[in-house]
């Protein structure tokens, strides 16, 4: 168990982290590049003004008229969201742990508060589920995939919530948790969670067209 | 409640068909996927999550009863999705369905990409999709033969030469009987601007070109036409995916009146030529804006309404409710100026709901009226929530500025009993303004 743990917690920490961000680095660079090579005019349409405007209106809760058309799916997918990012960087244990390992440390949630924003990361995660079984445009989208990335975002959370209030057998559940925790990381740049990454560049994009060429809202 | 459709043939697609082989298919689609697309199409579908948002956006999935396979990511799960997934490796039978899909089933209005959290453009991968049929020759047959007109004629209804000027010499000796003075300048060198329409104005809808002089004489504008080809500012060319003479079309166009010297172009009521100018041909042709600037005719409306050159005699009477076509609100930001010149021309203007950039696609523009008779019932049974909102304004005439969109919500109103009467905004003016010499 503790090689097993010193292991996760060690280098499998290192190369995860490395291939997470040096993956999306790579993403961003080759995006980049193939848009020099095939499109070019992407830069000149591309607007600091129209893209933050375009951001702006999609990163506000009802900013835009179809999250006023699904209220429901704006509620979750904003908690989840903020929760999914609020969580692993302020939660007071992973401060610790940076703390132990490279001497920095900043400011970490109430526990209670964090043991909430999982429950509402796993209920999304839930949600989520049950829209892609239940409502029949979005299960006619759905492949085998779809599945298996609310599970890889879901698991660290499950196993996160479990090993702080030390559940079952607590050694294999925080095993479990560094290990699901870091194939999210890597699924990131591979998978379509780099949604993460791409989404800004393609909302900026379309806001430049539509605010800059077309004149006209793209919310 | 949608109503069940009939099998359609189309003789090109079934003559395409019988003779693709795999080999062109793979050929085609490596073209596009990997030589001719870039960042866009990479991050499109790398980033779509199969969220299903988009779907509400698309007036053809809301008409079909939300039958999911028509949303915007539908289309592209029933196209790009699979040709990828088999690395090229479809079948003819897929690529005819495919060019169906892209070419009737999706307008390229983007509504969409106002819905997708994203901003996904599911238009520009349909677009991509007819690209790639295109260079399969699997085109609707209807539209490809628009498409080889242009390429022959430099228009999209196989006018001739002397037809053309025939034609404009005709329209202004009929004009003549109203304003004796009535010209219709052609070739004017140096002239304030040039006055370009589609090709199926001279063809079938000649009186717009005769309203036009009406009004361009009476305001006493510094016009002129070109006698030559390259009148036509319209490219169902960038909607087969056939770039290569859209390209050609566009360039033509502005070499016409850069030779005329003219400080811009005013373009009648379209919709798809307007977009042809600044958001596709010109990319294809590597400019940034047109080399010459082009307004919309509602552009030029709002400025002789702003300026009082347009004098109405009374105010349009009937209650009438205003169309936002895809190409020229959506695409090109005259939601204002549209609504200015609508109240002030008529007394009664009610708004459709949702309007300005959210309304709906007449469902016959991006190509779709173009593949013709064949799709027609098919088209008008994928914009039934068109006639619903029509209904709901309870107004006694529909203005609808762009071709396309007239024809298309023609027939709309006369499937689903709308019971408008429909008009472009030149037919208003002509019929409300002060004729000089009255």
């Amino acid at each position: 168990m503790h090689t097993l743990y010193n292991f996760v917690s060690g280098p499998l920490a290192w190369i995860s982290f490395l291939v997470f961000i040096g993956g999306c680095l790579y993403k961003i660079y080759n995006l980049i590049t193939l848009a020099q090579q095939k499109e070019s005019f992407i830069f000149s349409v591309m607007s600091v003004k129209y893209g933050l405007r375009s951001i702006g209106h999609w990163l506000t809760p009802f900013g835009t008229v179809n999250m006023k058309k699904n209220p429901v799916m704006t509620v979750v997918t904003f908690a989840f969201h903020l929760s999914l990012f609020i969580t692993p960087i302020f939660l007071l244990a992973h401060v610790i742990l940076w703390d132990e390992s490279f001497s920095i440390s900043w400011w970490s949630l109430p526990e209670s508060v964090a043991d909430m924003l999982t429950v509402i990361v796993i209920a999304g995660c839930g949600y989520f589920l049950y829209r892609r079984l239940t409502d029949p445009t979005v299960k006619y989208l759905t492949t085998a995939s779809d599945y298996v990335l609310l599970a890889i975002v879901a698991a660290p959370f499950i196993t996160g919530f479990l090993a702080y209030h030390q559940l079952f057998n607590y050694q294999l559940i925080m095993i479990l948790h560094v290990l699901s925790g870091e194939i999210m990381l890597v699924a990131i740049p591979f998978t379509r969670l780099s949604h993460m990454i791409y989404s800004p560049f393609t909302r900026a994009y379309i806001g430049s067209e539509f605010g800059g060429i077309r004149h006209a809202r793209d919310w | 409640m949608s109503e069940p459709e009939k099998v359609i043939t189309d003789e090109n697609l079934e003559r395409c068909l019988a003779g693709l082989t795999q080999d062109r298919i793979k050929k085609a689609i490596d073209q596009v996927l990997k030589k001719e697309s870039g960042a866009r199409l990479k991050a499109y579908v790398e980033t779509c999550v199969h969220c299903g948002l988009c779907s509400e956006a698309c007036h053809v999935y809301l008409s079909k009863d939300n039958n999911p396979k028509f949303s915007p990511a539908g289309k592209v799960k029933r196209t790009l999705w699979e040709m990828i997934r088999k690395n090229g490796n479809v079948s003819p039978e897929f690529i005819k369905e495919a060019s169906i899909i892209a070419s009737t089933e999706c307008n390229t209005c983007k509504r969409c990409a106002m819905y997708c959290p994203f901003g996904i453009d599911v238009a520009y991968m349909m677009a991509t999709v007819r690209r790639i049929c295109h260079l399969c020759e699997m085109t609707p047959m209807y539209i490809q033969d628009t498409a080889h007109s242009h390429s022959a004629t430099m228009n999209q209804m196989w006018v001739k030469d002397d037809e053309w000027v025939d034609t404009l010499q005709w329209q202004e000796e009929e004009a003549q009987d109203e304003m004796s003075n009535l010209r219709i300048p052609l070739d004017k060198e140096g002239a304030d601007f040039m006055y370009s329409v589609i090709g199926p104005e001279p063809k079938f809808q000649a009186y717009l070109i005769y309203n036009m002089s009406i009004i361009l004489n009476a305001v006493g504008a510094d016009w002129t036409m070109p006698s030559l080809p390259g009148w036509d500012n319209s490219d169902m060319a960038m909607y087969t995916g056939d770039n290569e003479i859209m390209g050609r079309l566009k360039r033509e166009h502005f070499e016409t009146a850069a030779k005329l010297k003219v400080k811009r172009i005013v373009m009648g009521e379209c919709g798809h030529a307007f977009r042809s100018v600044y958001d596709m041909g010109n990319r294809w042709l590597g400019w940034k804006l047109p080399p010459i600037p082009i307004i919309h005719a509602i552009d030029y409306f709002y400025e002789l309404l702003k300026t009082g050159k347009l004098k109405i005699k009374e105010k349009y009477k009937k209650s009438v409710t205003l169309h936002d076509p895809c190409n020229v609100i959506r695409g090109g930001g005259l939601a204002e100026k549209s609504r200015y010149v609508a109240n002030a021309l008529c007394e009664n203007v009610i708004e459709m709901t949702p309007n300005r950039e959210h309304n709906f696609c007449c469902n016959a523009g991006g190509g779709v009226i173009n593949c013709g008779p064949p799709f027609k019932e098919k088209r008008v049974l994928s914009n039934r929530v068109k006639a619903d909102q029509i209904k709901a304004t309870g107004a006694e005439v529909l203005i609808s500025p762009c071709h396309n969109c007239h024809s298309g919500l023609e027939d709309i109103n006369h499937h689903y009993k709308c019971g408008v009467e429909i008009k472009f905004f030149n037919e208003i003016i002509y019929e409300i303004m002060e004729k000089p010499g009255e």
